[in-house]
């Protein structure tokens, strides 16, 4: 073993910005207090990520503004125009709002696990935590519960505010619970698809297209499928595509005999489950 | 104590890494030596358990990193300065890593003050220089107060001053009783800061031997003897007389001898002993740089031509061409098999030799084995090896 070419200990040399350096010189490194880190630490280290980028601000703004303009636009205008519902519930003029509003959560989704990938982050992230699981997990529990806490309160808000300007007669506990949590939970679970997308596709933009496409391209589909033969593919297209499935939440569904109210949640729910494991095993297993 | 066991890396057909085996000893500055490409990156992601290796494997205080027990309190890694996301600010990306680790906040403010960022802590980290991306990177490295230290080019886009701050560093933590293992395409970097070197090229490890051990076999004085071409026999007579003293010659391609272990007035008393004329006795120096070079020719990946400039230059004058210069073609390499570390002929035509003696050591002609490059101008050199 060779010994240093250099005399033991020399101190810590001041950095170079002239600030004075927290160590004093002719000390080691001070001990830090050793403890395991767990969960938790994962989780509160998540919440220092999401909240110090400006895209979280940016998605989650953005939503909140779309269902708060969408929604209470479309009511203003039926209390001028003094238009009848038409039978339907007062609460389901807050789907086109949630509809648009779920674009930015699935971007938010996806860029939450994708930026880490175009910025090289993920490599120091797994290198001061080599449980890939954990970090994994971590992300989902803080995007979830954000996720899902955002759009359940300003679903909520919108349904209030709407109920209000149009006098509208109140809507039974079954249904406000389906049009906050409930739309809340079925949004979330389609960010943390998304987000499963980008963990497996790597690729912020690749993956935001993917998940675009999945929630547009089954009804565009359906609306060119003029064949009989394909009756049935088409109307399976109309029932469980996305927009169909968040519609249901609202009482609304433009096809009756397709899932309905907290059905959808729990197909989101299955789908998204299964999505989350292929995500860990990419990530478990792929080199970053 | 880092460990690696026959660690071979392919990425389809590339191998990136083939059956390294090497040990990295705490309280030692261990340099970790390559061209660009050789696979110095990829074995540090491996030591990470980033990349999972094809065959062979890399063990951290006998345990693979993934299952290492707390991690990021034993090992701390500079791998890339830009690995950051530029729209968080150097304390929350610091912040957020500690939490991961759970290390106490208030070390994320101690770390930030040993690499000088206090000042920017608040400030987005897109805005950084590559320098400042390098502190960013070492804080990072440093904030668990890790046994073992991974540096991957650390004092790239630094300035001289940080350079010096990182040197000094690294030689702390190894005195500390650290295990610090940074890699670096700088021999004369790695010279003054290492107590250790690996070097590997085209993934394979090409030398593991003490910093000491390298220099006195590297960078030993020889001189530089021409006799006289008449009579033919003088040649062998002052070989053989300069051996007999101990020292050794070794012939040089152009007639000339290389001898070392001699001082030069020795060499003049032995000459002049033994009835031989000498035309040329000259001291040379082979620089640790021109030895790693050397070491490491055959494994370049990237090698630079030389840039004609066809149709951009007027036709040269008349008077002054430079000779050989667009001649030059960087051959393959034929590194003798015993021979890397005996510094090669510097190789001047006799027109020039008389200014080698007083050229400084760096512009000592390239000591390459093959004649035709070793005719290259200083100038040009440079440039090849920029492109390493």
């Amino acid at each position: 073993m060779t010994t240093p070419a250099t005399p033991p200990s020399p101190p810590y040399p001041a950095p170079a910005s002239g600030s004075p350096a927290s160590v004093p010189t002719g000390e080691p490194v001070p001990a830090v207090p050793v403890r395991t880190p767990g969960l938790g630490d994962a989780v509160a280290a998540e919440w220092t990520k999401i909240r110090s980028v400006r895209s979280t601000m940016w998605t989650l703004g953005v939503m909140v503004l779309l269902l708060l303009g969408v929604g209470l636009l479309t009511a203003v205008t039926l209390r001028v125009a003094e238009s009848d519902l038409g039978g339907e519930p007062v609460l389901s003029l807050g789907f086109f709002g949630v509809l648009l509003g779920s674009i930015c959560v699935i971007t938010l989704g996806v860029l939450t696990m994708a930026s880490e990938y175009s910025t090289g982050l993920i490599r120091t992230t797994l290198a001061a935590c080599p449980g890939r699981g954990r970090v994994l997990i971590a992300k989902s529990i803080v995007f979830f519960l954000l996720s899902f806490t955002v759009t359940t309160v300003t679903a909520g808000i919108v349904g209030v505010l709407q109920t209000a300007i149009l006098d509208a007669e109140s809507p039974s506990g079954g249904e406000w619970l389906r049009v906050t949590v409930g739309v809340g939970l079925y949004v979330a679970l389609l960010g943390l698809l998304s987000m499963a997308l980008g963990t497996i596709v790597q690729h912020s933009a690749g993956a935001i297209t993917i998940m675009i496409a999945v929630v547009l391209l089954p009804l565009v589909m359906a609306m060119f499928m003029f064949t009989p033969t394909l009756t049935s593919v088409r109307q399976a297209l109309f029932e469980y595509s996305i927009p169909s499935q968040l519609a249901a939440l609202y009482d609304t569904a433009m096809t009756l005999p397709g899932p309905s109210g907290w059905e959808s949640v729990a197909i989101i729910a299955g789908v998204t489950a299964v999505a989350m494991c292929g995500a860990f095993f990419s990530l478990d297993r792929r080199d970053v | 104590m880092i460990e690696a066991v026959g660690l071979t890396k392919r990425y389809g057909a590339k191998t990136a890494v083939e059956n390294l085996s090497f040990q990295v000893r705490p309280g030692a500055v261990t340099g970790f030596l390559g061209p660009n490409g050789s696979g110095k990156s990829t074995t540090m992601r491996m030591m990470l358990g980033l990349d999972r290796p094809t065959s062979g494997h890399v063990t951290i205080g006998g345990h693979p990193f993934r299952s290492l027990p707390n991690a990021p309190r034993q090992v701390g890694a500079l791998l890339d300065a830009k690995a950051v996301h530029g729209g968080r600010s150097a304390r929350n990306h610091l912040l957020s890593l500690a939490q991961l680790a759970g290390i106490p906040t208030a070390r994320v403010d101690e770390v930030l003050g040993v690499v000088g960022l206090r000042e920017v802590a608040k400030q987005r980290s897109k805005g950084f220089s590559l320098g400042m991306g390098q502190r960013l990177g070492i804080a990072a490295a440093l904030l668990g107060d890790p046994r073992v230290l991974l540096f991957d080019e650390p004092v790239n886009g630094l300035d001289p001053e940080g350079i010096h701050w990182v040197r000094n560093l690294m030689r702390q933590l190894a005195a500390e009783g650290r295990t610090v293992f940074v890699s670096s395409h700088l021999m004369s970097e790695m010279a003054l800061t290492a107590d250790h070197l690996i070097v590997i090229g085209r993934g394979r490890l090409l030398s593991d031997m003490s910093v000491r051990d390298f220099i006195s076999a590297n960078s030993a004085d020889f001189a530089r003897v021409r006799v006289a071409s008449e009579p033919p026999e003088q040649r062998e007579k002052l070989t053989a007389a300069l051996t007999e003293a101990g020292g050794r010659v070794m012939p040089e391609p152009d007639g000339a001898l290389r001898v070392t272990e001699l001082p030069l007035p020795r060499i003049s008393e032995l000459a002049h002993a033994s009835d031989v004329r000498l035309w040329e006795l000259s001291p040379h120096q082979a620089s640790l740089e021109e030895a790693y070079m050397r070491m490491t020719q055959g494994a370049v990946d990237y090698r630079s031509t030389a840039d004609a400039k066809e149709g951009l230059q007027p036709p040269p004058p008349a008077y002054g061409p430079l000779p050989d210069l667009a001649e030059y073609v960087p051959e393959p390499p034929e590194v003798p098999q015993r021979g890397w570390y005996v510094p090669p002929p510097p190789g001047r035509e006799p027109s020039r030799a008389p200014a080698a003696p007083v050229a400084p050591a760096a512009s000592v002609a390239p000591a390459a084995p093959v004649a035709r490059a070793a005719s290259v101008a200083p100038a040009d050199r440079e440039t090849s090896e920029e492109s390493r």
